[in-house]
């Protein structure tokens, strides 16, 4: 490129050193480094799920000692929860995206934006190192006194690392909120944001209400363990069971955490191929939020089988029946768009709609373990197991693949291959349900999960679940090849590929430095498709 | 308060449109911070709360073993220094540099004698051997759950006392930007909200101080 084409420079071009990359404070680019993380992250914790479906393929335990499978299991769940699942959106598409959105220059405290990666590198860092050491077997969960007094793994090391994680998760949710506060765009009222920012300030509620209690709940852990500080071990005068509530007051939100950004995602993507403003603007924008206030109220009902007081189960149950109404309110709500819409069926929508089915399935199924009687018979079977994986995998992870689709021509200003994508899509959609789908049943039928044994008639649903996740695995790895091939050979991308709405595909494709050549102005409601 | 010159003030971030707005952004970003602290500490006083509810007794007597002179000297020396953090917050208002240096200093120094009287208090906890996990010995009705108080004293107050010596760090930094006259009328957000920071604080230490040291003070010793 000639210095002729200098208008055209864009963030990417801004330094080319290492340097410029560790220590910019651009939103854009530090959503990149976060892509590079939780991708690498993605990738560790997909190997451990691939181990532990090679071992579920037959009923003997005879690929893994069970005391190595209890570590397998653990290190998959906190590494795609803590460093793949929570960051995702948020931390990759949510960071990039949200300043333009709403015509800003940059998030309001860069820095801090900066500081958010280096800790959470860090935290990965003190989790790796546990990994390599040998790992850690007490589940994602750190059910105590199991983790402070008695495992004989790398607890403290998790512990840390997930404790100084944490932070990054509250500096990102600060950031996310101060900003679409005070940085908005002259016009760009609360009733024109995007419904990907109402989702992504949700979200950075939970992260700023939540991710501190799991802190000091992993403090005390810590304490307990380290300097034998009696805080939950009964035989030092503590409670377990106020652990598990301190760890799910967190914890139950952190689902929501994962699909709130799903659902801003999902919003942005159905009315883009619909063509259509999305119906009910102001009730997906408020559900986000109530699915937000009401995800605090319900931490309880992962604990019908812990002692709690009947009637504390019986009021947690019927909180937890509320989260799906704002929950169908969007599903509906997306349905409506569909309808009388002019509808194309690119990559980026084929994800959309796979998460329509999936959410629907692992929403309605949470249904069935909010009522008292049923989960108590499914409670700690593979049931659980595919319901969360319906929600997080079904759901976050086809958003963030639908996200990164949909936006990859502006992050990179390259198209991708479009039909490679499609078959990455369907075969990522058939490989999700044939994996999990089968989870349903044996769990239905009484298989628990954490084992690395079963009894042989269980075995042909395993059999399926196995050769889904390798489809699955196939499917996860396409688009790694033909997104990165774009960045060498794709087409240069227009600044509006889709014909979409939005600050964001107003300005070039890579955006530059500063988002927006000039300031932008906003004088129209979203998704303002009728013109 | 921002004139026509305020977008040219050296302070100004290039992504803020004026320094109204730049002080906007980082109050806000310290309230919200202050809240995450709330629930920081709310996991501790939650888990206080429901083990007081649990074992009265343990707690009262436990509590006896607290040193209720120091305590309440720690509460004045504290309360004192947020009276100087908000004059060193009202003298950078002002742009009064001299004013504002001795205010940061006496913050700072109050600080110190909080961190002192507390380090004399854990001495003497070590010397009659309530430190649970290290020696613990304790006479009582139920020593096991008074245990448990003295574990939760010493979280809650070292971690209160790890946020002090943070604010302490933070003050050294002030004192040296407003001995560089770096702070005027126009410009002292980091003044503002670190004062807010301190602050807080101590309104952790107010609510720390009559949960352990005053409830069930009355009530008789084992």
């Amino acid at each position: 490129m000639d210095t002729a084409a200098a208008p055209h420079s864009n963030y990417l071009h801004d330094g080319y050193t290492l340097k410029s990359w560790l220590l910019t404070r651009d939103h854009k680019r530090i959503g990149l480094l976060y892509l590079f993380g939780v991708t690498a992250f993605f990738v560790l914790g997909s190997f451990f799920a691939a181990l532990i479906r090679i071992e579920l393929l037959t009923p003997a335990g005879d690929l893994v000692e069970s005391d190595t499978y209890n570590r397998l299991f653990t290190m998959h769940g906190v590494i795609m929860v803590f460093f793949f699942l929570i960051p995702a959106i948020p931390a990759v598409l949510g960071n990039f995206l949200l300043p333009i959105m709403i015509g800003a220059k940059d998030m309001a405290f860069p820095r801090i934006n900066l500081l958010s990666w280096y800790v959470y590198v860090i935290g990965g860092t003190f989790t790796l190192t546990a990994l390599v050491m040998g790992g850690v077997d007490t589940g994602w969960t750190f059910y105590t006194p199991y983790s402070s007094a008695f495992s004989q793994s790398n607890v403290a090391l998790v512990v840390v690392g997930i404790f100084i994680n944490g932070f990054s998760s509250i500096l990102t949710g600060l950031n996310f909120i101060v900003t679409v506060h005070k940085m908005r765009a002259p016009g760009l009222t609360w009733f024109r944001l995007p419904l990907f920012v109402w989702a992504h300030y949700a979200t950075a509620l939970i992260f700023v209400l939540g991710t501190p209690v799991i802190a000091i709940t992993l403090v005390m852990v810590g304490a307990e363990r380290l300097l034998h500080l009696g805080i939950f071990d009964p035989k030092l005068g503590g409670d377990p069971v106020l652990f598990q509530h301190l760890f799910w007051f967190y914890s139950h939100p952190a689902v929501y955490i994962m699909i709130l950004p799903a659902m801003g995602v999902m919003s942005e993507l159905i009315a883009a191929f619909s063509r259509k403003a999305i119906f009910g603007y102001q009730f997906v924008a408020f559900s986000s939020l109530a699915i937000a206030a009401v995800g605090f109220l319900v931490w309880g009902h992962h604990m019908f089988v812990s002692g709690q007081s009947v009637f504390a189960a019986m009021a947690f149950s019927l909180l937890s029946y509320l989260v799906a109404i704002p929950s169908a309110i969007k599903v509906f709500n997306w349905t409506a768009t569909l309808y009388k819409g002019s509808i194309s069926f690119d990559s980026p929508m084929l994800y959309a709609f796979g998460f329509m089915g999936l959410f629907l399935i692992g929403g309605l199924t949470g249904l069935f373990l909010a009522a008292l009687a049923v989960d108590v018979h499914v409670t700690d079977t593979y049931f659980v197991v595919a319901h969360f994986h319906y929600i997080m995998v079904g759901g976050a992870i086809m958003m963030y693949l639908g996200g990164l689709h949909y936006w990859w021509p502006k992050i990179f200003g390259k198209m991708y291959n479009e039909a490679w994508a499609k078959v990455a899509a369907v075969t990522i959609f058939v490989g999700f349900n044939l994996t999990f789908f089968p989870q349903f049943i044996v769990g239905y039928l009484g298989m628990p999960r954490r084992y690395h044994a079963y009894p042989p008639e269980f075995q042909i649903w395993n059999i399926m679940s196995t050769a889904g996740a390798s489809l699955l695995a196939v499917g996860y790895a396409m688009p790694t090849v033909y997104l990165l091939y774009s960045l060498v050979k794709g087409n240069p991308a227009p600044d509006n590929p889709w014909g979409a709405t939005g600050l964001e595909w107003k300005t070039s494709s890579p955006p530059p430095t500063h988002n927006f050549e000039t300031p932008p102005v906003v004088n129209e409601p979203p998704y303002n498709y009728a013109k | 308060m921002s004139g026509a010159h305020a977008s040219q003030h050296p302070a100004l971030q290039h992504h803020f449109d004026n320094l109204d707005q730049q002080f906007e952004a980082s109050t806000l970003g310290m309230w919200l911070f202050l809240v995450t602290e709330i629930l920081f500490f709310g996991g501790l006083f939650t888990a206080y709360l429901v083990y007081r509810i649990a074992y009265p007794e343990a707690f009262a007597d436990a509590s006896h073993h607290l040193n209720i002179v120091l305590g309440g000297t720690n509460t004045a020396v504290l309360i004192g220094s947020s009276l100087t953090m908000a004059m060193a917050v009202y003298a950078a208002q002002l742009g009064r540099r001299n004013t504002q240096v001795i205010f940061l200093v006496a913050t700072m120094a109050l600080g110190l004698v909080f961190l002192g009287i507390k380090a004399v208090e854990y001495s003497h906890k070590f010397e009659e051997h309530l430190v649970p996990g290290i020696n613990f010995v304790f006479e009582g009705r139920d020593p096991i759950h008074s245990q448990l108080f003295f574990s939760l004293y010493f979280v809650m107050t070292s971690l209160h006392a790890l946020h002090m010596i943070v604010g302490i760090g933070i003050m050294t930094v002030l004192t040296v930007m407003a001995w560089r006259g770096r702070f005027t009328k126009a410009y002292h957000t980091p003044v503002e909200v670190s004062g807010l920071y301190w602050h807080f604080v101590d309104i952790v230490w107010i609510f720390l101080f009559p949960l352990l040291y005053l409830i069930d003070r009355h009530g008789p010793v084992h």
